[in-house]
């Protein structure tokens, strides 16, 4: 098997602080993986640097798109990178805010991502948008609401469909289940599984809460003051932790 | 040592050489553990192991190593996949989640799932993800409910409000559904009452019959006796030893 996506050696510091160190592995598609570590830990910077938000300092980047071409996410044009963050990649984030238009409607927030694909029949447009507010449980008539009048779990998952409606292959997610209601969590993080499954998506899901990676990722990395502490499958580094961090992370959590 | 699987032992189907692991509590002053020392086991299509002994004198440990729940400190894991030896030991990850699909069940004592994903998604993704379609798989999960007896009212609830004796049958549900090469049991009837824990006897014998080579924890000794044909006794501070 191909890997998707192969993070070398990924270094950013701000000023003194070595926000991501050495930072390196591999993603297969289909695959989850979660990166969980305390606030600080560099988690979300890495996030950013992979998708080139932030730039890195050092290391490589390196992705293989639907062509089966190989680019490196740090050599290629802007213009390359914005076209690969319409299409093939999709982030989300913690806050769905950041994530959306606010100011447009909930089905123009889904359409939009079609525009920017090269789709133009707008009755098309408006049907897809419609079945992927169905599909992320969104009632069909408040497609033409702005996002500001839909709760928080709504406006998540509606982030989740404004991203997923290109199909990308790799979706970035920060903290997607953050802030929300433990009852409402439960429902995007079903939704997040079927929809991976189904579309065989491969996610880098970036989280603090280890009952999220349990259910949701393949894979876990730990990391701590922008190391990688340690790395395995879910259940290895929740079940049988190594790390003296890792341990620790595990014994404070309520229901590891 | 086994570098080579020319010198696996003839007709098995798994092979455990030489296994240590201990365990270092890193919050608790740095105490290290060592529970395996050089456990080692051939199994073959057919067979049912027991891994007996006290609390605490490794056989859970060694199940799980065998899984690569747990990651040894030393030895070797091979197991017979699609035609081929893997030594769990060293594979990737993503050979590991492809072992565990089609070759490796195990049925756990705990049954973590998304609350509002139904028993029967629950039981069927298994058998999905080997690649059985949607509506034969859910048909298979259905005929093993009934046969453990599972009410038919709560096949479309989340089993996260079952009973334990719920849960456990829809553990067993999920990975007797599976056709595994090899099944590791985590005291599969430890909740179950008198009927229920006949038809995992049976669902066991069947297993058997078909070549598929099973592994367990049996606290119960009447279920040990009738399924086991092998045994393996683990003891305190000292390598285990084979029996049977």
């Amino acid at each position: 098997m191909n890997t998707l996506l192969d993070v070398q050696n990924l270094s950013k510091a701000y000023g003194s602080v070595q926000a991501c160190d050495r930072i390196s592995f591999s993603l297969y598609p289909g695959q989850i993986l979660g990166i969980i570590g305390e606030s600080g830990s560099g988690k979300t910077t890495l996030l950013s640097a992979i998708a080139h938000q932030t730039p890195s300092d050092s290391g490589q980047i390196i992705y293989r798109n639907s062509a089966n071409q190989i680019l490196h996410i740090n050599q290629i044009s802007e213009s390359e990178r914005r076209q690969l963050m319409r299409s093939e990649w999709g982030f989300v984030r913690q806050h769905a805010r950041d994530g959306l238009r606010m100011k447009v409607t909930a089905g123009a927030n889904i359409g939009e991502r079609l525009l920017d694909i090269g789709q133009r029949h707008y009755g098309r447009i408006r049907a897809e948008s419609s079945e992927w507010l169905e599909q992320v449980e969104i009632p069909g008539h408040r497609i033409d609401d702005l996002p500001g009048t839909f709760s928080g779990g709504m406006q998540q998952r509606l982030q989740l469909a404004r991203v997923l409606v290109t199909r990308p292959r790799l979706v970035l997610m920060d903290e997607p289940t953050g802030g929300l209601d433990v009852s409402v969590q439960a429902k995007l993080l079903d939704l997040m599984r079927q929809i991976v499954r189904s579309l065989n998506l491969s996610v880098i899901l970036v989280t603090h809460d280890i009952g999220v990676v349990r259910l949701l990722a393949h894979r876990l990395i730990v990391m701590r003051h922008g190391k990688v502490v340690e790395q395995g499958l879910t259940d290895q580094v929740l079940d049988d932790p190594h790390h003296p961090y890792t341990q620790s992370l595990i014994s404070a959590t309520l229901v590891p | 040592m086994p570098r080579s699987t020319a010198t696996l032992p003839a007709g098995s189907i798994l092979h455990a050489h030489k296994l240590y692991k201990g365990f270092t509590l890193h919050n608790q002053g740095g105490i290290h553990f060592p529970v395996l020392q050089g456990a080692s086991l051939a199994v073959h299509p057919g067979d049912c192991w027991a891994l007996t002994g006290a609390s605490g004198s490794g056989k859970s440990t060694f199940m799980r190593s065998l899984y690569a729940n747990y990651r040894t400190d030393q030895g070797e894991i091979w197991v017979q996949h699609q035609g081929e030896w893997k030594n769990l030991t060293t594979c990737e990850p993503h050979e590991i989640l492809e072992i565990r699909i089609y070759t490796l069940g195990y049925v756990s004592q705990f049954l973590r799932v998304i609350p509002r994903v139904s028993a029967l998604d629950v039981a069927a993704e298994p058998l999905i993800d080997s690649g059985v379609e949607v509506t034969v798989a859910q048909a298979k999960v259905r005929s093993l409910f009934e046969l453990l007896n599972l009410p038919s009212r709560l096949w479309s609830l989340s089993p996260t409000t079952f009973s334990g004796g719920e849960k456990q049958r829809v553990n067993i549900a999920r990975a007797f559904a599976v056709n595994y090469p090899i099944l590791l049991l985590d005291e599969p009837t430890s909740s179950l009452d008198a009927a229920n824990r006949e038809v995992v006897v049976q669902l066991i014998q069947e297993k058997k019959e078909q070549g598929c080579a099973l592994i367990g924890i049996f606290h119960d000794e009447e279920v040990k006796s009738r399924v086991c044909n092998r045994a393996m006794a683990f003891s305190l501070n000292e390598e285990a030893t084979i029996s049977g």
